[in-house]
């Protein structure tokens, strides 16, 4: 009872600090801090806009406030009209062609950022990700390795003279979501019966943070991603230990029987049991995630007890059920869960 | 002044029930295109209110991270309630009970070409927004509990369908959506034809107000996008009820196509409620100015160039879809193209300022707040054209700042701006200089306070619709400055109301011309009578109430 008002309790304080659990790097996820050659680009798109904006900002502002101060009625001179200035052709031209003229070099400064970002073909040596978006959670595939982990991407850093990038194709089970983590790359949006593709090549390891951008109903605020980039050979071992089955640990043997006993197998997977449903996150590796259902909570003991007794006290509305077990059977499914390294 | 008499909205019958009755009732049978307009006003500025009420819930509840005011449910029917109401029954009753209210008289025409049908428009438009308020009680049907809708205001497939939000309350989305677009149908049409065959005599196309071209190119706007989304809309109600499959995912439909209508519509809309901002601050300035307006053929020229390239930039609102670079590109380069009829008009408003002898009431503060505001929503509408910019911005609180610049701090000061002129010619009293001021001041500090800093969320990666974040990412202090701002715009609006009630029955009288304007409404008596003019009046020039005042310059020479 006390525990459930604990945790009830860091509920309303605030939603558990998944920045906290990253490791210390900077969480902020600002469009000007990027880490990737698309951000890179759009980024420095960006400076010549707000170039030229800033200068137009200024420009127009500035005649407007001495338009306003300078001609504004004085006491004494309310007696006559001022003089009546019916429009000039010369003056009206040159602020229609100036315009133009800045829109034609904006625009074609644009078209060649759209091509040089969209249009880059697959090296040989890039990670292929199949990210699919569920209401409200990540589930993300590595179909050449092996892998399918969720709500958490790794992929190897890129070094610019031996490029390694990672090509993610988006995908949707059901509504239309979006992939945004801005210091990596400008969102793509999930669409489903639409596959779209979107590419990284994240130059520093770190961890790197994005969320759902496209209203996907009730937790769309919940639905949260982290990227860890890895140094290469790091994340060459990641792969090995994330493609290993499910660790089988004798003492939680008879919550592995229980798990494998209860509905839990109709939507997870747990690679090396009978445990093989599609609908919800793989379990596989499941303690190696920090977070539990997309950012609701830290993956601890604790809360992963009062998660699988009823999401819906950490994450309204997630699709899981709760799965009324009785508080032994409770304790035994989280006793196995957590062996799940 | 303290000296009661008659006006329409100060009876001196009011005192006795029977006749409050019949006051009441002539004002429902009414097709009297001036009292419609006032109605489709006041409709627009009390579902102003609760739209603002909703939004202020949504600030307080992202003030800091993690904070429990609503649940998440009620979060995202308060961003849909909020949008919906802001566009469909604030921005659209708004800006066409003023075309309403003004466009007869300002071509000295004594009412609409078919009074009936306007009043069947507005009468439309009220029951839509009724049915979509109704949802709160009917939602899941009238047993459940209710709920208003939570698809957000552009209802993207298929989260509206049956699979993701059973019950009943995205077909009020639906339903109200698509009943206030019959009315604002009905509406055009009018307009459109009054246009074109009521003007008085000498009030040839060249002469026409500002105000009268930008209603003219709204209407006809209106007629060619509002029909697709009804279409849309009604592919819809056969997805959700009769097994289509139009944008049914998971059966082959398509989630793009429900896009591509809805801003096929969605977008030309923003420039319905916009011009006509455009319209207002171009009858005021000159005014204001004591100047005529400069360059009025380029005026009009921008206006419906704006109108027809409006029409093909709608696409700039799926730049994350996945439409690939040919089309991407092609939005890119026609919405950029935008700029430049919108640069012409905030030049042309400076030229006419600019040596003139600018008077600061009122309307005419509202009008150079405008200038500011608009500039920079201009701006950053830039640099959301500039696509690969917008796959980081899009969906982010940059575009929720930038969309507010556009209808708030552009738009809506218009509006206001237009209430402060105009208010003198539909009741007879002048509004309170003081309030006003006191109204204007605080609403561009509180506007400027909210929306300023959403920029900077975005910038920093918060995407929009969130109901909550994670205390970590460094948005709080700037969320808690945008909610900061929210009381004080709240008092502005309370200043407004308490203005508006108060001037009705103690304003300074106003006379028939308090502005020393030039256009007809002015030449009339205010409030106007039934028949709007004694004898049609006879049009000379752009500025029929110049010529008249300066028989020595008229205006049709320089013309």
């Amino acid at each position: 009872m006390l525990r459930r008002a604990g945790l009830a309790w860091a509920f309303v304080v605030g939603l558990p600090a998944v920045g906290a659990a990253v490791d210390g790097s900077n969480s902020t996820p600002s469009i000007f801090a990027p880490v990737s050659t698309p951000a890179f680009a759009i980024r420095e798109l960006a400076f010549f806009v707000l170039g030229i904006t800033g200068v137009i900002f200024a420009v127009v502002a500035g005649l407007t406030l001495y338009t306003i101060v300078r001609y504004r009625r004085r006491p004494g001179d309310r007696a006559s009209e001022p003089p009546q200035v019916y429009g000039s052709m010369q003056i009206e031209l040159a602020w229609t062609v100036v315009p133009f003229l800045i829109v034609v070099v904006l625009f074609l400064v644009t078209a060649r950022y759209i091509w040089s970002i969209d249009a880059r073909p697959q090296p040989p040596g890039a990670v292929e990700v199949t990210i699919v978006g569920n209401q409200w959670w990540w589930e993300i595939r590595y179909p050449k390795l092996g892998i399918v982990t969720a709500n958490e991407l790794h992929v190897p850093a890129s070094d610019p003279a031996s490029p390694t990038p990672t090509f993610v194709t988006l995908q949707s089970v059901d509504v239309i979501h979006s992939f945004w983590v801005p210091q990596l790359a400008g969102k793509m949006d999930v669409v489903p019966n639409k596959t779209n593709r979107v590419w990284i090549d994240p130059r520093t390891p770190g961890t790197y943070v994005g969320q759902c951008a496209e209203y996907c109903g009730l937790q769309h605020g919940l639905m949260l991603l982290i990227v860890v980039v890895h140094p290469r050979e790091e994340f060459d071992r990641w792969v090995v230990a994330q493609q290993a089955p499910a660790r089988d640990d004798p003492s939680a043997r008879h919550g592995r029987e229980l798990f494998a006993s209860l509905a839990c197998i109709n939507c997870h997977t747990v690679r090396g049991t009978p445990a093989n449903g599609v609908f919800g996150p793989d379990l596989t590796h499941l303690m190696t995630r920090w977070t539990i259902g997309a950012g609701a909570a830290r993956n601890t003991h604790e809360n992963l007890r009062a998660w699988v007794n009823d999401p819906a006290a950490l994450k309204r509305g997630a699709l899981m059920p709760a799965m009324k077990v009785s508080r032994a059977d409770l304790d035994t499914l989280t006793n196995y869960l957590v062996t799940l390294k | 002044m303290s000296v009661p008499s008659p006006t329409m909205t100060t009876p001196d019958t009011a005192g006795t029930p029977r006749a409050l009755v019949d006051h009441l009732h002539d004002w429902v049978v009414t097709v009297d295109h001036k009292r419609l307009g006032i109605m489709y006003v006041v409709t627009g500025l009390v579902f102003f209110v609760i739209a603002g009420l909703e939004a202020a819930v949504m600030r307080i509840q992202l003030a800091w991270s993690g904070l429990h005011v609503v649940p998440p449910e009620t979060f995202n029917r308060l961003f849909t309630m909020h949008g919906t109401t802001m566009v469909f029954l604030v921005g659209i009753p708004i800006v066409f009970g003023f075309g309403n209210y003004l466009v007869p008289l300002m071509i000295g025409a004594r009412d609409l070409a078919f009074p009936r049908l306007n009043a069947f428009g507005f009468w439309v438009l009220v029951f839509g927004g009724l049915l979509l308020h109704f949802s709160v009680i009917g939602g899941d049907g009238l047993y459940g509990a209710g709920s208003a809708p939570a698809v957000g205001w552009f209802a993207y497939a298929p989260l509206t369908s049956k699979a993701f939000t059973p019950g009943n309350a995205t077909d009020y989305w639906n339903l109200a959506v698509f009943v206030t677009g019959i009315g604002t149908i009905a509406t055009a049409v009018n307009l459109v034809t009054t246009t074109l065959i009521m003007r008085g005599p000498g009030m040839t196309f060249g002469r026409l107000p500002i105000f009268v071209w930008v209603m003219l190119t709204v209407s006809g706007m209106t007629l060619m996008i509002l029909p697709p989304l009804s279409a849309a809309q009604i592919m819809l109600v056969l997805d959700r009820y009769l097994g289509a499959h139009y944008f049914d995912t998971q059966a082959g439909g398509s989630a793009v196509m429900w896009q591509h209508f809805f801003w096929f519509f969605g977008h030309p809309e923003v420039y319905v409620l916009m011009l006509p901002g455009f319209g207002f601050v171009s009858e005021i300035i000159p005014v204001f100015s004591r100047k005529v307006l400069f360059g009025y053929p380029m005026i009009v020229a921008a206006t419906v160039s704006i109108g027809l390239v409006g029409l093909s930039t709608w696409a700039h609102h799926m730049f994350v879809v996945g439409l690939g670079g040919p089309v991407t590109t092609f939005f890119a380069l026609s919405t950029m193209l935008i700029a430049v009829p919108t640069g012409m008009k905030i030049f042309n408003w400076l030229g006419t300022m600019y040596g003139g002898k600018l008077i600061f009431r009122t309307p005419m503060l509202f009008s150079c707040a405008f200038l500011f505001q608009f500039l920079v929503a201009g701006l950053t509408g830039i640099m959301l054209s500039v696509a690969p910019f917008d796959w980081q911005l899009s969906d982010s609180y940059f575009v929720v700042a930038h969309f507010h610049f556009v209808l708030f701090g552009g738009l809506l000061f218009t509006i206001f701006g237009a209430v402060y002129y105009w208010f003198p010619k539909v009741t007879g009293r002048m509004l309170s200089e003081r309030l006003g001021r006191w109204h204007f001041w605080l609403l561009v500090i509180g506007f400027n306070i909210t929306f300023i800093t959403m920029h900077v969320q975005g910038i920093l990666g918060m995407p929009r619709r969130i109901y909550t974040y994670q205390p970590d990412r460094g948005w709080e202090i700037w969320n808690f400055i945008t909610t900061l701002g929210v009381p004080v715009q709240a008092i502005a609006v309370l200043i407004f109301v308490a203005n508006v009630l108060l001037s009705l029955r103690r304003g300074e009288r106003a006379g028939d011309d308090p502005w020393d304007a030039w256009t007809l409404e002015w030449a009339t008596t205010s409030p106007p009578p039934d028949y709007n003019f004694e004898t049609i009046p006879v049009t000379t020039s752009r500025r029929p109430l110049w010529d008249l005042k300066h028989p020595d310059d008229p205006d049709g020479p320089h013309e």
